[in-house]
């Protein structure tokens, strides 16, 4: 099958749900009204400090974005660069439709997607290669599997170990859809696939993380 | 046990999940969770794991500092690449 390629700029605008997360990360300032950031305009206009602002604004929700998406720190490093490079080129193009958080976000989403694929992942035949042993060594069903229930209480250390742990295509997609919030047609059209394959590989994702969160507890129950 | 955790009828239910929680529906009240323990747990720990995910996985990785000067340099080399 053909693959699409990513489109170059950031996606049309959607609904801001990055904020609540960034708020929490950056000062206030940075999450106000699109448009009205006098930095942003300044860094639009070409000042450098601006520019370096918006890089301290935003340097560690993008920095561990991309950490997340690639699971090493080098990379991560060098993904970060080429979304601000990116972010450099094209400020200038961003019109305000969007929150600049997301615009500046899904930007970044694109620079590690066309890393990924250029390292081989194709993202259009997702249950090809995201499930290398095919359904029967995927997560599969649990019909009749011993109850090990969750805890409930799953600790952000533990859980980031367990998202480290999960294949390329799961992580994306786990990432994209329940840290980031994406919809699944926003995740089809980012990753070029159909909204069903979307949720599909969601689920086999979530079904992959508790068998790696049970895990522990199956092995300690061992005699 | 009830009769509704028989394996026929859990392959059947976790067949639909992925478009039933892709869909966003309250699968509270689905006739096959109410007398399967299950799935019940099953979907416990998906909507766990999930939350958490929201919850606990908000950035907090800092990049190292000299990232910012690397990325000077490299947009230096840039912008000389265009002067010239």
């Amino acid at each position: 099958m053909a693959t699409t390629e990513f489109p170059d700029d950031p996606p049309p605008a959607t609904p801001d749900r990055s904020e609540p997360a960034l708020a929490a990360a950056v000062p206030a300032e940075s999450v106000s009204a699109p448009g009205t950031d006098e930095v942003l305009l300044r860094a639009q206009g070409g000042d450098h400090h601006a520019f370096a602002e918006l890089y301290a604004r935003h340097k560690r929700r993008i920095f561990s974005l991309c950490l997340r998406m690639v699971g090493n720190s080098a990379e991560a490093e060098d993904l970060t660069q080429e979304a601000f490079l990116q972010l450099h080129r094209k400020i200038a193009t961003f019109r305000g439709d969007s929150a600049f958080s997301t615009w500046l976000h899904r930007l970044t989403i694109n620079v590690v997607l066309m890393q990924l694929r250029r390292k081989g992942l194709q993202l259009i035949s997702l249950d090809e290669v995201m499930d290398p042993g095919g359904p029967e060594d995927g997560p599969g069903r649990t019909f009749g599997a011993a109850d090990l229930t969750l805890s409930g209480t799953i600790d952000r250390l533990t859980l980031e170990h367990a998202v480290a742990d999960l294949p390329t295509g799961y992580r994306l997609i786990f990432l994209l859809h329940d840290v980031e919030g994406y919809e699944h047609n926003e995740i089809a059209t980012m990753l070029d696939c159909s909204v069903g394959n979307s949720k599909s590989q969601l689920h086999k994702a979530r079904l992959r993380l508790r068998e790696i969160l049970r895990r522990p507890a199956a092995e300690e129950a061992q005699p | 046990m009830s009769a509704n955790s028989d394996p026929k009828a859990c392959a059947e239910f976790q067949a639909q999940l992925p478009e039933l929680l892709g869909s966003g529906l309250d699968l509270a009240n689905h006739p096959h969770l109410s007398g399967c323990p299950l799935c019940q747990a099953l979907l416990s720990d998906l909507e766990t794991i999930a939350e958490a995910a929201r919850q606990l996985l908000a950035p907090v990785a800092e990049p190292p500092d000299q990232l910012w000067e690397q990325i000077e340099s490299a947009l230096r080399e840039q912008e000389s690449g265009t002067a010239e």
